[in-house]
């Protein structure tokens, strides 16, 4: 559906991209994830044949972006990081504007613009100025003009920057309905956990280079590799730890006789997480718990970044 | 072809416009500036005349009073209304958007100055029952009147195909408009001085013999819309002209057809820097 390759954004020799190669397939929804000036709007810009590219290609449904800009504008539906919004119209001109501008005819204007409206969940502000809305109210109204012309693929640039948790959940769930369509999504932040709750995949970019890209819990596999157990056993612990340490997959453990408390270092995949939990059980362990340690998402992207730095300073 | 017709921008900006009441206000004040005017003027010329009516010939004055009324107003309102029409939407943050749909560039930027040059067209309509009580004293032809019409319609044209242009090339509005003022201006006040220049040299340089041709001079004359207009109301100011240059060609033609390069040159180079030209990709 989305194929980037090599794709470089030169300001003088100043490289906003660098080289940065990622395919997408149909109905992805995609996270893309970076500090601020990573190169994140810029690969939307791009995308949304609003900046030219200095070398390298993309293509969205086979059609070139910088060959056939026309007809890429009919294929997206771009909602930027910042953007204004005609004050003086009210909701549902403003949709009806750019359902003109798209080419849509009047009377299935009107039915989209209802539909759109109850999706985002605006119907009740059809007839309200735009200047009246509140700014979640705007960005779904926004987020409503880049869907006016059912486009396949969505590019959301942080679209939940600057609003409450209550709006940031509105967001979030009009983003999950808008899966359940199909679209492809591109979605922008710069906060991974952000992001994490509704991408399929997520690549991570930083200095315009694609340090990472995969399913959350493999970019957090990879990243921070073995996972960190804790168990809570009660009577006696002694033959838990016993147990444990005559697994193959698990180093490291360390043991609160007060607490009842185990934790060790676990290095196998989630079939044999299973197997070594019903094992435990099976042999009189008295397991009262037994947890994954969560990751802190913060923390791998901090990790991911600081990675780089590390590597290109070294580079230097 | 119905589709083609259709501009989203220009039915969009006509709303906007027509909702602000400035809009109202600045239609008052122009039929305003032009009543005090009228009425000044007809007051004045009967009561220093000591009589009760007003004369043909004092009718054509107030006719050329009014029509170059008419031409400052469109000058002085239309960069005002032009140059800030992209980069009014680039710095409120609404082109991006704006650029993103299937509209060309061609209906945006027509849209655009389509909308500015319907607003002035609506105040030279509205003002129109002013400026037609010349003919209630007689002394003005009708095809005089819609050629001075016309001609104020073109230099709206072109002034405001400037301001767009330069508002597609120039990031903020008020340096645009700067640039769009400082076009009009030259128009309209360095070209007859330099005009000017050009025909005492000549005359200087002939030392009383008939001057030679000077196209220079001739072009210059056509281009600059006092000159024009005063040429047209009073065409004796026309042969004047020719005979100063030396040469006879028509003035309404070259301000014709300088007008309408400034406007299809303008209209053409908006269009393609609207948005980034994507196949120039290396």
């Amino acid at each position: 559906m989305i194929e980037i390759s090599k794709l470089t954004k030169k300001y003088g020799q100043f490289k906003a991209l660098d080289e940065l190669t990622l395919s997408l397939k149909e109905g992805t929804v995609f996270g893309f994830v970076g500090a601020n000036g990573a190169g994140k709007s810029t690969t939307f810009l791009i995308l949304a044949t609003l900046l030219q590219p200095t070398s390298g290609s993309v293509t969205i449904n086979g059609v070139d972006v910088t060959k056939k800009p026309e007809e890429i504008r009919k294929l997206i539906g771009y909602m930027p990081d910042f953007f204004g919004i005609y004050d003086q119209l009210k909701a549902h001109e403003y949709l009806d504007f750019y359902g003109a501008s798209y080419g849509i005819p009047v009377e299935k204007r009107n039915q989209l613009i209802t539909e759109l409206l109850e999706l985002v969940n605006l119907t009740d502000k059809r007839n309200a100025y735009v200047d009246s809305l509140s700014r979640g109210m705007k960005q779904r109204l926004c987020l409503a003009r880049s869907l006016i012309h059912d486009p396949k693929v969505l590019i959301l640039d942080e679209p939940a920057s600057g609003l409450d948790p209550r709006a940031r959940v509105e967001m979030r769930d009009i983003l999950r309905s808008l899966k359940s369509l199909g679209k492809t999504i591109l979605i922008s932040s710069h906060i991974l956990p952000e992001l994490a709750e509704m991408c399929d995949e997520i690549g991570v970019i930083d200095n315009g280079k694609l340090i990472a890209h995969g399913s959350v819990s493999e970019i957090q596999a990879k990243l921070l590799g073995d996972k960190t157990i804790t168990t809570r056993i009660s009577g006696d612990s002694g033959s838990a730890v016993a147990f444990f340490e005559e697994s193959p997959f698990v180093s490291a453990i360390s043991h609160d006789i007060h607490e009842g408390v185990l934790s060790f270092t676990f290095k196998g995949d989630d079939e044999q997480q299973f197997h070594l939990l019903k094992e435990a059980v099976l042999s009189g362990i008295h397991i009262v718990s037994f947890t994954e340690n969560s990751v802190d998402l913060e923390d791998v992207f901090m990790e991911i970044t600081k990675g780089v730095e590390l590597i290109e300073k070294q580079t230097k | 072809m119905k589709s083609r017709l259709n501009n989203p921008v220009l039915a969009k900006e006509v709303k906007l416009r027509f909702r602000s009441s400035k809009s109202f206000t600045g239609v008052l004040f122009y039929l305003l500036a032009m009543c005090i005017f009228v009425f000044g003027f007809i007051y004045t010329t009967t009561s220093l005349a000591g009589t009760a009516y007003f004369k043909p010939s004092e009718s054509v004055i107030l006719f050329t009073f009014l029509t170059f009324i008419q031409l400052g107003l469109v000058l002085f309102i239309t960069p005002g209304l032009t140059a800030g029409t992209i980069s009014g939407e680039r710095e409120r943050q609404t082109l991006p958007m704006l650029l993103t749909t299937s509209q060309s560039s061609f209906q945006i930027v027509t849209g655009k100055l389509l909308s500015s040059v319907l607003f002035l067209l609506l105040l030279i309509i509205a003002g129109l029952p002013v400026y037609s009580m010349v003919f209630l004293f007689g002394g003005i032809s009708p095809v005089l009147f819609v050629k001075s019409l016309f001609f104020l319609f073109v230099t709206l044209l072109a002034i405001g195909s400037l301001g767009v242009l330069f508002s597609t090339l120039i990031r903020r509005t008020t340096v645009s408009m700067i640039v769009t003022y400082g076009s009009m201006l030259f128009f309209t006040a360095v070209i007859p001085f330099l005009f000017l220049i050009i025909i005492q040299v000549k005359q200087f340089g002939t030392m009383g013999m008939t001057p030679s041709k000077t196209y220079v001079g001739h072009f210059l004359a056509s281009i600059n819309p006092e000159i024009f207009f005063a040429s047209l109301l009073a065409p004796e100011l026309g042969m004047s002209v020719q005979e100063m240059t030396q040469v006879t060609f028509p003035l309404w033609i070259g301000y014709l057809l300088f007008y309408g390069v400034i406007t299809i040159g303008s209209i053409w180079i908006a269009t393609k820097r609207l948005r980034v030209n994507m196949k120039k990709h290396k």
